[in-house]
């Protein structure tokens, strides 16, 4: 029943509500001195050397690319890993021929040097 | 007043949620659609993709929810926001959410909210709760079509997600 997710909404909600205030107190309440310093943009203790705002890599259109396919394997195997223990190798067989054919692609991928982030 | 009047005078849950659902797809599409910076329209996008999953949720196909965030809100608004900051006037100051075909457009959105409207009040629609299958025996259900019935379909998927994977690569090498 789609009232059982009533839990996970009522989830959700707190967890916006409790984002907002967070966001939305400090705001109001908080003291703003602000100075050059503060104003720059943390990056684990390193001091900024460029503009954030520039064109990105075209390497990461890649990674997302990858990620999204990944992503749809993953869909399905959510219904297929529900059944697997009572169908068992009826269900086995065919998934492993369905990564097997999903693996020729990360191994070709990974030769191709997708993978590869040196310069 | 007995009590089943009294309870027809208020919402019930379900309606009280789909009414805050569908006021968060319209509000977020809008967004998308006439925000002047391309970020926020990709942003209002992804919640839109939200809302649409909730009301998947509400009637009862929780796969379909489960895909929408897991494939849309995951994956597709990551391939969207890398898409804008891969391209350098998108990602500076601001972008106009008109161009000239605006007219068109409003002509033929108009058109179809007409269409959309007429199917509404016209299709008699059942008035009956539908027999469905409990959610987790659905998916089971699919799960076991996927290893036998549409065993050929689901291998060739695996095929079709290859030939994707190497035109991804092929489209998107660096040099």
């Amino acid at each position: 029943m789609a009232i059982d997710y009533l839990p996970l909404l009522i989830l959700v909600i707190t967890a916006m509500i409790f984002a907002a205030i967070a966001i939305i107190t400090p705001t109001i309440f908080g003291p703003k001195r602000d100075n050059t310093q503060k104003k720059q943009p943390y990056e684990s203790g390193m001091i900024p050397f460029h503009d954030a705002r520039r064109r990105f890599s075209v390497k990461y259109f890649l990674v997302a690319m990858l990620f999204l396919l990944f992503d749809i394997e993953v869909i399905f195997l959510y219904p297929w890993a529900v059944v697997l223990r009572d169908l068992r190798w009826l269900a086995m067989a065919p998934m492993v021929f369905f990564l097997a054919v999903l693996i020729v692609g990360l191994l070709y991928e990974w030769k191709k040097g997708a993978l590869d982030w040196g310069e | 007043m007995s009590l089943p009047e009294m309870s027809a005078l208020f919402p019930t849950l379900q309606e009280v949620i789909f009414v805050l659902f569908a006021l968060l797809i319209a509000v977020t599409s809008l967004i998308a659609a006439m925000a002047p910076n391309l970020f926020h329209n990709a942003l209002g996008l992804v919640a839109t993709l939200f809302g649409i999953a909730g009301i998947y949720f509400m009637l009862e196909a929780e796969f379909v929810g489960v895909s929408q965030i897991l494939v849309y809100i995951g994956a597709i608004a990551t391939l969207i926001t890398f898409a804008i900051m891969l391209t350098r006037g998108m990602m500076f100051g601001r972008t106009s959410a008109m161009n000239r075909q605006g007219l068109a457009g409003a002509i033929i959105s108009g058109l179809f909210f007409v269409v959309l409207l007429g199917i509404v009040f016209q299709v008699p629609w059942p008035n009956v709760v539908a027999d469905i299958t409990d959610g987790e025996a659905l998916i089971a259900n699919l799960g076991a079509l996927f290893v036998s019935t549409y065993l050929l379909p689901f291998e060739l998927l695996a095929l079709l997600l290859l030939v994707a994977l190497t035109g991804a690569l092929l489209l998107a090498r660096d040099r």
